[in-house]
């Protein structure tokens, strides 16, 4: 009797940002060399992860990846929806999938989000800053589109490990915080260090005349970190929570504005 | 001429941070820096005093307004408050759940949204 099934070789990697691991699954041998180059240095041996996902890859459908995102819950399962992928999550079983074609930027989102989200309960965020440790500390430069992230990244000197010049990880620990270095990538499409450090300060970036660093009040600090965390869920109770928890990093962590001329000179200000 | 009641909206966050109150909906994660008026509202909006006490107690004690107007300000504001949907307005009291208003952070000033 002639078979009727194949059975196909399940391929898996483990992806392992901020300590959090999460296993990947496809079928597919191609897309896994594709994420083991795109994720060098965060892909870790095959030990238990927090979260597996299986990977179903379809058609490209032609829809710009930064249409909007949809992040909501429901019966304790989390749907992402964006033009370019699907994906279903359960914090309960630990498990997910999700539909993409065979890209990179679809699931870089989708954990992009998933970290957002267990984050959130966690009292840590993602935030939009570029980071680096220097002497043993962590340092983010928060800042708007040109501001400075990628210019103050490229400045760093050989002493400085940088962990992001586009997105931090911010966790929550007993007595302060630590920044996680990060894969994902801005202009400098570099990849941070795998490394962690507590962070010493939040500096906004400003571009001026000379090199300084000057105190803000703590409101400003508030709403600055708050303008710059990632969140993309629309859940009121998340949403409280990063709220409060901006407000609790803000009261340990100081805030500062650096205004900089963009040039190698101010790191002299830095660590 | 009936009367208006306040009561905070409990899925909207708030702090008082450096001598500012700031809020952020739940509902569509916008930040709120509140005013000083806006602040007395948030703070007073327990669902039993009504807006004519409040503006009475703690606008025109410590202000050197004018009643009227200061009420129809206040009312003004509450409704903007509202369709944000950080207040809640009723022209009857509005029931909240046993120690909802507990003591909160004191003394916010400042600018705006």
């Amino acid at each position: 009797m002639s078979e009727l099934t194949t059975e196909v070789e399940r391929l898996s990697l483990v992806i392992e940002i901020g300590g959090m691991p999460v296993r990947v699954n496809t079928t597919e041998p191609s897309f896994l060399a594709m994420l083991q180059n795109r994720y060098a240095g965060y892909v870790t041996g095959s030990q238990p992860a927090e979260i597996d996902f299986d990977i179903e890859l379809i058609r490209p459908s032609g829809v710009e990846p930064d249409a909007d995102v949809s992040v909501t819950q429901r019966n304790g399962r989390w749907t992402l929806t964006r033009g370019d992928f699907r994906a279903e999550w359960s914090p309960a079983s630990r498990s997910g999938w999700i539909r993409q074609s065979a890209n990179p930027y679809s699931i870089d989102a989708v954990l992009r989000i998933v970290h957002t989200l267990v984050l959130a309960r966690q009292g840590g965020f993602l935030m939009h800053s570029a980071s680096a440790i220097r002497n043993g500390e962590a340092f983010l430069f928060a800042g708007v589109s040109g501001a400075g992230k990628t210019t103050i990244s490229r400045l760093a000197p050989s002493d400085a490990t940088l962990l992001t010049d586009e997105i931090s990880y911010v966790r929550k620990q007993r007595d302060g915080y630590i920044a996680y270095g990060t894969p994902f990538t801005g202009e400098l499409a570099k990849l941070g260090e795998n490394v962690s450090a507590p962070i010493a300060a939040v500096y906004l970036l400003a571009k001026g005349p000379e090199n300084r660093i000057d105190p803000i009040d703590p409101g400003e600090a508030a709403r600055s970190i708050l303008a710059n965390v990632l969140f993309f869920a629309e859940d009121e109770e998340l949403v409280q929570s990063i709220f409060h928890s901006a407000f609790e990093f803000v009261s340990r962590v100081p805030v500062l504005r650096l205004t900089f001329v963009p040039d190698a000179r101010v790191w002299e200000l830095i660590g | 001429m009936s009367r208006l009641y306040l009561a905070r909206n409990p899925k909207v966050a708030a702090r008082s941070i450096g001598g500012e109150m700031m809020i952020m909906s739940g509902h569509d994660s916008t930040l709120f820096t509140l005013n000083q008026t806006a602040a007395i509202l948030w703070q007073s909006a327990d669902g039993s005093t009504p807006l004519d006490e409040i503006v009475d107690r703690r606008i025109c004690a410590e202000f050197d307004v004018d009643r009227s107007e200061a009420l129809q300000d206040a009312e003004s504001l509450a409704r903007e408050l509202a369709g944000h949907q950080i207040l809640q307005l009723s022209e009857a009291p509005i029931p909240q759940p046993a120690g909802h208003y507990a003591a909160k952070p004191a003394g916010p000033t400042g600018g705006s949204r």
